[in-house]
């Protein structure tokens, strides 16, 4: 077992791990949270298949250096929505709650 | 094994122990107050340890300044961070 | 480093990443969020990939931290952070499975991959050419200049959409809270000691990122992280969203950036840099980068306009 299949395999379960929390946690936080994690899954594929005799491939850095930015700009647009929609008085954040209330 | 890694395994070994110490005390300890006491003092403690043993490791002053620098600057946050969470924890009634 | 490391840490990561996602509380799950990115950093230094590492230990952990933390901080004031409910089983057990499935797939895809080389070669063969030795730095800026100019402005963009969250009347004012703090108090010398110290390792990470790892968005981070603490510490506030310096401050990276693509449109194709000053004109554009992904950063954290400006 190499470390750039070891780590592969790890991002393929940080992807598995995160789509779980995903769907079966339907807090909004829980879901940024779990979108990032499913992220770094990627970046960590995406990173280790490039890596080969001690050096990773630039190419797939420079653009996970890009994608970390990106997931980073989704998130602040998130958590400011998810702010904004409990000052208008958002309610419970449990999708199901509305249909009790 | 030369003198040198003897050392520099030496230093990491007893910054290892300190870690354990701080972490053991972070999870036994009763409040909020004497926790970060445990916390703050063994895990600074256990950083300079292991910085020291690094920098015997690569024996580079530039490595060792910088490493030394990272340790000042980690001891400072630690010290600020204790100090805040600890008033935070006084306003909500935690008595020390 | 050494296999059993690896697995050690690949099984903590896991391990962290499942307590991040499923923990019980969401305050503990979020402290676990961070120590993940922490732990995935140390994967990529593992990798030998420092430059992803600092920019997930700086971006992925920090700024994303304290934005989570922040949202939470928001829901906490509203008293909405309840429920935080867990699927019926049944859905858990279908979730758990076609997880498992895609999981494997993915295993099976990545184990059926062809071994290859890469452009490594390439890169290291040509980013002698742009007068650089760090070959990451060279790809952003050199070889995938695009994605990088693009990128700067999806930033960008992030922060304009958040503006648009602003609540009515408040256009103009001035975002986040007004911290105040005791002025001999602990976070008003951290506020005062931290940031020049910021200051120093932010410009330094742009210049050493040409040759070593580094370079304009870890610099821009460690820039943002001393603006956030030194209005933490009630030493400066926000400006106003409206302010002419801010406005330039977050477009001089992406315009200058534009600028050289269009004049480089003149020597043979948009973002062409001119032979023989690649290297003073990435510079140029780092420089401006790392100072507007600080203001946007900085600006992100603090979330939309909250108080009326003094200008009304």
């Amino acid at each position: 077992m190499t470390p750039s299949l070891l780590y592969a395999l790890t991002g393929a379960g940080l992807i598995a791990l995160g789509l779980y929390g995903f769907v079966t946690r339907s807090h909004l936080i829980r879901r940024v949270l779990a979108f990032n994690v499913i992220g770094s899954g990627v970046f960590l594929v995406f990173g280790a298949l490039g890596h080969e005799g001690g050096i990773t491939d630039p190419v797939p850095q420079a653009l996970i250096i890009t994608g970390i930015v990106v997931a980073l700009s989704l998130t602040a647009f998130a958590a400011a929505m998810i702010a904004r929609y409990a000052e208008d008085g958002g309610g419970g954040l449990d999708p199901d709650a509305e249909d009790a209330g | 094994m030369t003198l040198i890694e003897i050392l520099a395994s030496a230093c990491l070994a007893v910054g290892v122990f300190f870690f354990f110490a701080g972490t053991v005390g972070l999870l036994r300890f009763p409040d909020v107050h004497s926790r970060l006491h445990a916390l703050t003092k063994a895990d600074n403690l256990g950083l300079a340890f292991i910085v020291l043993g690094a920098g015997i490791h690569f024996g580079d002053v530039m490595i060792a300044a910088k490493l030394a620098l990272v340790w000042f600057l980690a001891v400072f946050a630690a010290g600020a961070a204790a100090q805040l969470v600890a008033r935070a924890a006084l306003r909500t009634g935690d008595e020390p | 480093m050494s296999l059993v490391f690896d697995i050690a840490l690949c099984a903590l990561i896991l391990g962290v990443a499942a307590m991040a996602l499923l923990g019980r509380g969401l305050f503990a799950s979020l402290a676990f969020f961070i120590v993940y990115g922490l732990l995935i950093a140390l994967a990529w230094l593992s990798l030998n990939a420092i430059d992803v590492a600092l920019a997930e230990a700086a971006i992925g952990a920090g700024v994303t931290g304290v934005l989570l933390i922040g949202a939470w901080q928001a829901l906490n004031a509203q008293s909405a952070l309840d429920p935080d409910p867990v699927a019926h089983w049944i859905t858990r057990v279908f979730a758990g499975l076609g997880c498992l499935a895609i999981g494997g797939l993915l295993a099976l895809a990545i184990l059926a991959m062809p071994g290859g080389t890469g452009l490594t070669t390439e890169v290291i063969d040509t980013q002698g050419q742009l007068d650089l030795g760090n070959s990451v730095t060279a790809v952003l800026l050199g070889f995938r200049a695009y994605d990088t100019l693009l990128e700067s402005i999806v930033l960008l963009a992030a922060l304009v959409a958040v503006w648009s969250l602003t609540p009515q009347g408040l256009w103009g004012g001035i975002p986040g809270p007004r911290h105040r703090t005791r002025p001999d108090g602990v976070m008003a010398s951290f506020g005062r000691l931290l940031p020049p110290a910021g200051l120093i390792a932010g410009v330094y990470l742009v210049w050493a990122g040409s040759d070593a790892p580094g370079g304009a968005f870890q610099a821009g981070t460690v820039l943002a992280a001393a603006w956030i603490l030194a209005v933490l510490a009630g030493l400066q506030d926000e400006p106003e969203v409206t302010s002419p310096l801010l406005r330039a401050a977050l477009l001089i990276g992406p315009a200058l950036f534009l600028l050289v693509g269009a004049v480089g449109a003149g020597f043979g194709g948009f973002l062409a840099y001119p032979e023989g000053f690649e290297k003073p004109v990435i510079l140029a554009i780092e420089y401006a980068l790392a100072l507007s992904i600080a203001a946007t950063l900085a600006l992100l954290v603090a979330g939309p306009p909250r108080r009326p400006g003094g200008a009304r």
